[in-house]
């Protein structure tokens, strides 16, 4: 069996890329709380590992599948696509058309942290379980 | 590096939110400035906040942070007030009092510390994370 340094980590890179562009949009939220007009956004975690996943599995089988008729036609790329969205709020109305709720958003950048610790220590398990099968447990 | 996008988002709000603080203090230290004529007196100043989204799309980063676009003086009407011993009463006897609202600017400032307050925290978590990430991969 060939080790595949990618397939190995895979998933988990994946997960940490979400990850920390999730705690950036939330920084963002929390940033903006006194901003008016500005409407709290966030990115749903599973429709994101989705995409990330399908284009890590067709960067491996090779390049985009999109076919080009014309020359002009612009390429594809490969880079991960998903689409911040705006959050429903629980206040109508604010005032000053503000929708970022600071102890909601708080949470959500703590507990968003807090996985990606969890993503970043089993990250970590499986590098010391590859570097005992190379060391042959010395 | 997105862990670096998150650092600066969370100091463009403390920038942002030091601006308030800065502004809600010079207005609560002028709270009870007088001068002799209408177009003198000192007036509330206020910030005006804006998501930064030219930067954002710059750095293509998904979150975005904050900028201050400008400050503005308060159009309340000032406190006219009939003081003819007041060494700045003008001809008429008048002195002008600035229209300061003390009470809403101990509100401003109460809000803008935690806001503050949150973005460092933001920033400390950020830096835990990213220690770890440093560290991925040592030990054993």
């Amino acid at each position: 069996m060939a080790i595949n340094l990618d397939r190995l980590a895979g998933f988990h890179h994946n997960a940490l890329k979400v990850r920390a562009d999730k705690m950036e949009v939330i920084a963002g939220n929390l940033a903006n709380a006194n901003t008016p007009g500005y409407k709290a956004r966030d990115i749903d975690f599973q429709s994101a590992m989705n995409s990330a996943m399908k284009d890590s599995q067709v960067s491996q089988t090779g390049p985009s599948s999109l076919v080009r008729t014309n020359e002009k036609h612009l390429q594809g790329s490969g880079a991960a696509r998903f689409d911040v969205e705006f959050r429903i709020s629980d206040q109508p109305d604010t005032g000053d058309g503000n929708t970022v709720d600071v102890q909601k958003e708080r949470n959500a950048f703590l507990e968003n942290g807090m996985r990606y610790e969890a993503s970043l220590m089993l990250l970590t398990g499986k590098f010391s379980g590859m570097k005992k099968a190379i060391s042959g447990g010395q | 590096m997105s862990l670096f996008n998150v650092m600066d988002i969370s100091s463009s709000g403390m920038a942002a939110e030091n601006v308030r603080l800065n502004s809600t203090a010079s207005n609560i230290a002028n709270a009870n400035s007088v001068s002799s004529s209408y177009d003198e007196t000192y007036r509330a100043r206020h910030p005006v906040f804006a998501a930064a989204l030219d930067r954002a799309s710059a750095d293509q980063s998904k979150g975005v942070g904050v900028e201050v676009k400008g400050i503005v003086e308060s159009q309340r009407p000032l406190q006219i007030e009939y003081s003819p011993g007041n060494p700045m009463a003008d001809e008429n006897g008048y002195i002008y009092k600035s229209n300061v609202n003390i009470v809403e600017e101990m509100a401003d400032m109460m809000s803008a510390s935690k806001a503050y307050e949150t973005n460092v925290q933001v920033a400390d978590t950020t830096k835990r994370i990213f220690r770890q990430v440093l560290r991925l991969g040592q030990g054993q």
